[in-house]
């Protein structure tokens, strides 16, 4: 079934945030809310009223609807198990991260509507590191889509996955950069840390001050899909091409809960980074993603 | 075919109208002329073959006459459509102008429709002399257009600065001409093919590109272009950006056409130059200040994105492989459309901003999304597609682009890989600069609250100037959710490039298709959502409540980021490559008292800095030392012409000439 994919996505991301914060409170000796505390508050927040700023006009009001819908359209092209999403074509990736940009391109807007010095801080720095990080991404596709000879996916995914005969530096390098890549587009820890309590060192939660209500529940939930559609990126490389769907689910929802956990482990023993020093630091991972390109390109031209 | 050849003639009534009716009559005359126009080019497109009649007149002791091909047929399309607009724009914004005399109106919208007309016989014309002809008319009365408000100096710099750059160009083009009807003894495009058939290739390709790419815009040939849109009226911007630059693409489009050899080499060259374009482009235009330089950075990263097509076709074409081809070329092409309907719009909305602040300069704008809700929507769809992002037309193209990179990466030689991986590079960097400048440009421009113009007074454009833009924008609407409907003519167009019959594969037109089930599930879920938003606020309270300040409720109107603060963490890691100049004198130490001072920055283009004012400064001190003959009295002269005499006279005794 096609729509295994999109339905495993929405239930990982129930409690994908709650992992995170409780392997943080265990990390620092707490006991921790539960696994699903952050629904929960997302819950509450969807039975709430709504503070509109008197500068806002309505580009605030759609924008966390449309930064939602570009999160669960991405979602809608991963490919889940030997199956391709529901949405599946010739360069599908660009789609993925175009449409991702979109949902970033509203949040930038919004935060510039509210007219506050605080957000406006915060959208330049998010228009700057979301620029720095694409090429990243989309190089690190195209060097598998070049390896494997295809554009979209599906494709890549059925003819590539971990334990193949892609070589193991490669795949590591892979692993690293798409880490780093996740924690810049969600805006965590050592790029941004979600924690924080003062305004002008934040990137992500400056933006969304004045949201509140169902558009805060919007984004909260959009944050968590927004994970796990990463992490979904991941855990199609463990998927061998003939794993059934029961054990597929089984693989997905191990890699999901082991990727919260190493989120939640780095973000509590590291520190983040010095906010001058982001940009320095999201630049590097093109030069690692075409890193990356020239040693699939070296493996392929030996294999032939 | 006889009545469109009598329509200059019409063009002179506008000495003769009162100022009231003369931008109802532009807007007639323009409607005829690319009325008469577009139904050629529609036979041409509907049919599939080329059109060729023979006009009425003799020039320069050839019967002139003019043929459509589909190449022609589709760039009349896309100028006709941009100048109607353009002038249905003008009438609300030349009554800005209404106490200019009657004489610079006339000008100016007599100049208008020789532009239009200009460029339809640039499409047209394939005897290369005929040709030349109406490019020079293209750029005088372009010049003429830009220089409407030539009682500012910095107007009238611009413009001559425009008309110098233009005529290097046309110098560049008549050399590469002459060059061809040396070797073949012909003046048509046809000829070309001879020529490249038994010479070098490179050379004469590059000496059109440069005579083309000057008026593209393509980077190190773009000096002009900041220059020039922000000195012409808006509704002249609009349509110089949006598709009289595009005449350069157009003859570098010809040419590829017959170019025989070498057409890796080319390729390469193409795309490198043009990635260089759109990066140094959009790098550029964030840090304007002025709306319309702004633009106008824009257009050269455009036409950058479409030199990348460009290039990427011609190394499948160079590579045999046709699916690239037809990738890169469609895609390029494609954005030649895309790239005239959204900075049109762009430039209209801007202008719609300017009849009512009477500034361009972006930090002094903000919160006008309130008073000119319509202009805001058309300006942020604009903004969207010109970023190529989804679902809007932009993005078909650069997907198409995309797919052609992926394609080729794939199928070439390791080199050719490696070359598709920077340019690929190249491509996703221009997009997300452009969202970092658009976002800036909107956010400043439109959002917030004003930070130093009153905008009480601002009140949105009439009902007749907002209508040629929400067409514009239904078709790049139409265009981001359908391109299905269009993408078999860009195909097609390719498809001449390779110079044999493609069919194109089921798989790609599916592809083409798969855009838009993905735009419209984009737009479906954000439906939805809109909805359960809705349902779920609807026995809420919802409160209206000043921005979060951290306790502060003051008036916070100068607090807000600007232009400026929202691009320094990008212009100060970028610092060497902008140029930036500050003028600021810093405060002295035995200064107890510090004066009022001013802060300004501004960047200069680095090409023009470090190339073309080193070569101006250095003819300027060679000419100088000439300068002794010119010493202004007449018998000197009178001198000169003497000697000139005797030495004609001697030569011929000699036998010399």
């Amino acid at each position: 079934m096609r729509a295994t994919g999109i339905i495993m996505i929405l239930i990982a991301s129930l409690v994908f945030p709650g992992i995170i914060t409780r392997v943080k409170s265990i990390a620092s000796g707490r006991k921790g809310p539960g696994l699903f505390q952050p629904m929960l508050d997302i819950l509450r927040l969807l039975k709430k009223g709504t503070i509109y700023s008197t500068t806002t006009s309505f580009i605030f009001k759609i924008a966390p609807v449309i930064y939602f819908s570009t999160i669960l359209t991405a979602a809608f092209l991963l490919p889940f198990d030997n199956q391709p999403g529901l949405l599946s074509f010739k360069g599908d990736f660009i789609a993925f991260s175009y449409i991702l940009a979109l949902g970033k391109f509203f949040m930038i807007i919004a935060a510039l509507d509210t007219g506050s010095a605080f957000e406006g801080m915060g959208a330049s720095r998010e228009a700057l590191y979301s620029m720095l990080v694409e090429p990243a991404f989309l190089i690190l596709m195209a060097s598998f889509a070049m390896f494997t000879g295809h554009t979209s996916f599906y494709e890549i995914y059925s003819s590539i996955y971990f334990g193949s005969y892609i070589a193991v530096f490669v795949g590591v390098l892979a692993a690293y950069n798409l880490f780093q890549i996740i924690m810049v587009e969600n805006s965590r820890v050592p790029y941004d840390d979600p924690k924080t309590h003062l305004e002008l060192t934040m990137i992500h939660e400056v933006m969304v001050l004045d949201n509140s209500g169902f558009d805060l529940a919007l984004i909260n939930f959009a944050s968590a899909l927004k994970f796990v559609i990463f992490g979904t990126l991941i855990s199609n490389f463990f998927f061998a091409p003939d794993t059934s769907i029961y054990l597929g689910i089984l693989i997905f929802l191990a890699i999901q809960f082991v990727f919260a956990v190493i989120v939640g482990v780095a973000e509590s023993f590291r520190a983040r980074f010095k906010l001058r020093n982001n940009n320095k630091a999201i630049v590097l991972l093109a030069p690692i993603s075409i890193l990356i390109f020239l040693s699939l390109l070296m493996l392929l031209t030996n294999q032939n | 075919m006889t009545v469109f050849v009598l329509l200059p003639l019409l063009s002179f009534v506008f000495f003769l109208l009162p100022k009231k009716f003369q931008s109802i009559y532009n807007v007639l005359l323009t409607v005829a002329t690319a009325a008469i126009s577009s139904y050629f080019a529609i036979t041409v497109i509907s049919s599939g073959s080329t059109l060729n009649e023979d006009l009425p007149l003799v020039f320069w002791g050839n019967q002139l006459n003019i043929t459509i091909d589909l190449l022609s047929a589709f760039f009349i399309l896309i100028v006709n459509f941009t100048v109607i607009t353009g002038a249905v724009f003008a009438i609300e914004y030349m009554r800005m102008y209404n106490e200019k005399k009657r004489a610079d109106l006339s000008l100016h919208f007599f100049s208008f429709f020789w532009l239009l007309f200009s460029m339809l016989m640039v499409c047209m014309f394939h005897n290369m002399i005929a040709f030349l002809v109406a490019w020079e008319i293209m750029s005088v009365a372009s010049f003429v257009l830009v220089i409407f408000e030539y009682e500012k100096p910095e107007v009238i710099k611009a413009g001559i600065n425009y008309l110098v750059q233009m005529h290097i160009g046309a110098l560049l083009l008549i050399v590469a001409c002459i060059l061809v009807y040396n070797a073949t003894g012909q003046y048509t495009w046809d000829a070309l093919t001879a020529y490249f058939y038994d010479h070098k290739n490179i050379p004469l390709f590059l000496l059109f590109f440069i005579g083309f790419g000057i008026k593209a815009g393509f980077v190190p040939f773009h000096t002009w272009l900041p220059h020039a849109h922000p000195a012409a009226p808006t509704h002249i911007s609009g349509i110089m950006s949006g598709v009289m630059i595009k005449m350069g693409i157009y003859g570098i489009l010809r040419i590829l056409l017959h170019v025989q050899s070498d057409l890796l080499a080319i390729g390469i060259i193409i795309l490198v130059i043009s990635a260089i374009s759109g990066i140094a482009g959009v790098g550029n235009a964030i840090i304007q200040h002025d709306l319309k330089k702004l633009l106008a950075y824009h257009s050269i990263e455009n036409i950058g994105i479409i030199g990348i097509g460009i290039g990427v076709g011609l190394i499948g074409v160079a590579t045999n492989n046709d699916l690239i081809a037809i990738l890169g070329f469609g895609g390029g092409i494609l954005h030649v459309l895309n790239h005239s309907l959204f900075k049109s719009l762009l430039f209209y909305s801007t202008g719609s901003v300017y009849l009512n602040t009477h500034t361009r300069e972006i930090d002094k704008l903000g919160g006008l999304i309130k008073k000119m809700p319509h202009t805001a929507i058309l300006f942020l769809v604009a903004s969207i597609a010109i970023c190529g992002l989804p679902p809007f037309n932009g993005f078909v193209s650069e997907f198409i682009i995309y797919n052609g990179f992926a394609e080729s990466m794939i199928a070439s030689s390791i080199g050719i890989k490696i070359l598709m991986m920077f340019a690929m590079l190249s491509l996703v960097v221009i997009g997300g600069l452009a969202i970092f400048c658009f976002t800036k440009a909107f956010g400043i421009v439109f959002l917030g609250t004003p930070r130093h113009i009153k905008i009480e007074n601002v009140k949105e454009v009439k009902w007749f100037t907002l209508f040629p833009q929400y067409i514009i924008l239904t078709v790049i609407v139409v265009i981001g959710i359908f391109p299905i409907l269009i993408s078999n003519l860009f195909f097609q167009l390719a498809g001449m490039f390779t110079h044999k019959t493609i069919l194109i594969p089921e798989a790609t037109m599916l592809n083409i298709s798969s855009i838009s089930r993905f735009a419209l599930l984009f737009i479906g879920i954000t439906i939805i959502i809109y909805f359960l938003k809705k349902y779920f606020i609807k026995n809420k309270i919802v409160e209206r409540a000043p921005t979060w300040g951290c306790g502060y409720t003051g008036n916070a109107d100068k607090m807000q980021y600007t232009a400026s603060s929202y691009a320094e963490n990008y212009s100060h890691d970028m610092d060497n490559l902008l140029n930036q100049k500050t003028h600021y004198k810093t405060i002295a130490d035995e200064e107890i008292f510090p004066k009022e001072r001013t802060y300004k920055t501004h960047s200069e283009s680095l090409a023009e800095e470090k190339l073309f004012l080193r070569i101006t400064e250095f003819l300027k001190k060679i000419l100088n030392r000439l300068a002794f003959v010119q010493t202004g009295k007449t018998q000197h002269y009178i001198m000169y012409m003497f000697v000139l005499l005797i030495a004609l006279i001697l030569l011929t005794i000699f036998n010399v000439i």
